[in-house]
């Protein structure tokens, strides 16, 4: 009887669990969708599930059509998020390292004054950071969409939490080994800390990829719109190109696909370390 | 992030030169001591300048600034003192966009909680396939705003018939609704919600998945010795007391993420004619304010203040009465 009520529950979950599944799946098809349809499949009163014809030469309309800078804005975004992601990657595991590992009397004042700024919420300063960006003269410039973003307190925070508890056999037997703290850091230190690089290397990408405010504010020139950027400025001109939309949209998720499939695993791993729990 | 870890002070570093053999002269070991300073800035100094520089600078920067008449200018050109914040803090709309956000946070936290926590319930004692769920749930963490958004607003809830919604509704013989622009009743929250709910519930997920797997089986094995029924009695009284840490920090982040809420709101509602008055969060507000037409970047600094004193007052005294502090001692 029990045993029965038992597997009920269970066929029951999992029935909702496959619906809600279905349900967090329909969004992405819906963009697959609408992205291989034609204009009139899209706004058709009649919707269907699927669109009388699949239009892949979609994709090479969206590349064609020149009044869009979409190719820009796709290299753009590759740039900027490859450039954060390695950026990001040796600044703060240096600091990490260095806060964890190398005695100093005020690496804890460090520590504190770094971990201050994680309480700043980054958006709040956006105001300030537009001022000494054009300030510099970094508006609508790469630079400017890069530099700024590679000090991320988030990801030293990570990496000084994992090298405190990194096992001090290896670097011990670096530095007996006449190894100073620069080539134990690279030699030993690195090779080592693979999955954490891959982690937080992964969320940094994933962030630099879909960061839509700093690139609004900063990208003002055509020239230097990010994917988003781009995608936004579709979504608010007067005459869209429905389906154009809909296959940008799709074409500029494919590169997050690829690394999230390849990394989910570290993704998931770097955010249950992350500190948060 | 805040964390157990966070309040933890760091496990400092061991003083220099503890471990030297006694013939070691005093000099050698101050200058170890200096050769180790040195390395320490030669590995921290070059992010501390950048965050100083891209972080403090921005914030001072901004303070300074909402002191003064600063119209189309990074220069600050008059003095006005509080003046700034006496304008902002009477602008009907600023005051009216922080309304928004306390409505949309009011809305969105006990939500994404909830969804996120069933998730990771059902998801955890999940036989077969639970990879799959976990990716499937999780997949919308790729995904950004402004695509999410577009999808939302063009293809679901469209306001013209063709919206997956509107179909829907109409498979059920009712009327089309014209979602985003229908404020009585508030149909564009539904939009506004589901888009934020679907992004994030993912993300949440995951960290209750970690949760979850930190409890002591011997705990449910206990609870069910002692006669508890499954479900919602082991729920209530093992569970989510177990997740209490897990808990608070899910809800400063949904918090803090809420307050910061621009992407969604400004690609559902901003158009080609502008953006509608209503359902404007205080980031949208401050962008228009700031970079918009009238590039008042003094005001907008101030409100900028405003707004990072409202989340610092929030994240520290949700912090204080969730007793952030005291879980890290237990945890």
């Amino acid at each position: 009887m029990d045993d029965a009520l038992v597997r009920a529950g269970r066929a029951l979950r999992l029935v909702l669990l496959i619906a809600l599944a279905l349900l967090f799946l329909v969004p992405f098809y819906l963009l697959v969708r609408n992205g291989l349809s034609s204009e009139q499949d899209i706004t058709s009163p009649d919707w269907t599930l699927f669109p009388s014809e699949l239009r892949w030469g979609n994709i090479r309309e969206l590349f064609d059509d020149t009044s869009v800078p979409f190719a820009r804005s796709l290299l753009n975004s590759a740039l900027i998020a490859v450039a954060t992601t390695l950026g990001t990657l040796v600044l703060a595991s240096l600091a990490g390292y260095g806060l964890a590992r190398i005695p100093y009397r005020h690496a804890n004042k460090v520590f504190y004054a770094v971990l201050g700024t994680l309480m700043v919420p980054a958006a709040v300063t956006f105001v300030p950071s537009f001022v000494l960006v054009s300030s510099l003269g970094w508006i609508s410039t790469l630079r400017g969409l890069i530099v700024p973003t590679l000090f991320s307190a988030f990801a030293c925070f990570v990496f000084r939490q994992y090298f405190l508890g990194f096992p001090r056999e290896l670097e011990d037997a670096a530095q007996v080994d006449g190894l100073g703290y620069w080539r134990t850091y690279w030699l030993i230190v690195v090779p080592n800390a693979r999955p954490v690089f891959a982690a937080v290397g992964t969320i940094v990408f994933l962030g630099a990829w879909n960061s839509f405010l700093w690139p609004l504010v900063i990208g003002q020139d055509q020239s230097a719109w990010t994917v988003q950027v781009a995608l936004s400025s579709f979504t608010t001109a007067q005459v869209v190109r429905l389906h154009e939309l809909f296959v940008a949209a799709a074409v500029s998720i494919l590169p997050l696909l690829a690394v999230f499939l390849c990394f989910q695993r570290w993704i998931v791993a770097g955010v249950e370390r992350s500190g948060i729990d | 992030m805040s964390s157990r870890t966070v309040a933890g002070p760091a496990t400092g570093p061991r003083a220099g030169g503890e471990r030297a053999p006694g013939d070691r002269t005093a000099a050698a070991r101050r200058g170890l001591t200096r050769r180790r300073t040195l390395w320490f800035w030669v590995f921290v100094g070059p992010f501390a300048a950048g965050l100083a520089l891209f972080t403090y600078v921005p914030l001072l920067w901004s303070v300074g600034l909402s002191f003064f008449d600063a119209h189309n200018t990074v220069t600050p050109t008059r003095f006005v003192g509080l003046g700034n914040y006496t304008a902002m803090l009477s602008d009907g709309a600023f005051t009216g966009s922080l309304r928004t956000f306390l409505l949309f946070t009011a809305f969105i936290v006990p939500a994404t909680y909830v969804l996120s926590l069933a998730l990771a319930l059902m998801v955890n004692r999940v036989r077969r396939a639970q990879a799959f769920f976990r990716s499937v749930f999780f997949l919308p963490a790729a995904c950004s705003y402004v695509v999410a958004a577009l999808i939302w607003k063009m293809s679901i809830f469209n306001g013209v018939r063709f919206g997956l919604a509107n179909t829907v509704l109409d498979a059920f013989g009712a009327e089309p609704v014209a979602w985003l622009s229908t404020t009585h009743p508030p149909w564009y929250w539904l939009v506004i919600v589901t888009v934020r709910l679907w992004l994030q519930a993912g993300f949440y997920m995951i960290l209750f998945l970690a949760g979850l797997q930190r409890i002591d089986p011997v705990l449910y094995e206990a609870a069910a010795v002692d006669g508890a029924r499954p479900g919602p009695q082991v729920l209530r009284h093992i569970t989510l007391p177990q997740l209490r840490a897990t808990s608070v920090a899910v809800v400063l982040l949904l918090v803090v993420n809420a307050f910061q809420s621009f992407d969604e709101f400004y690609n559902l509602l901003s158009d080609a004619r502008g953006y509608p008055p209503y359902a404007r969060p205080p980031l949208v507000y401050l962008y228009y304010t700031a970079l918009g037409q009238g590039q008042n970047l003094g005001t907008g600094s101030a409100g900028a203040v405003i707004l990072a004193l409202i989340i610092a007052v929030v994240t520290v005294g949700q912090a204080r009465w969730f007793g952030l502090g005291r879980t890290d001692a237990d945890g």
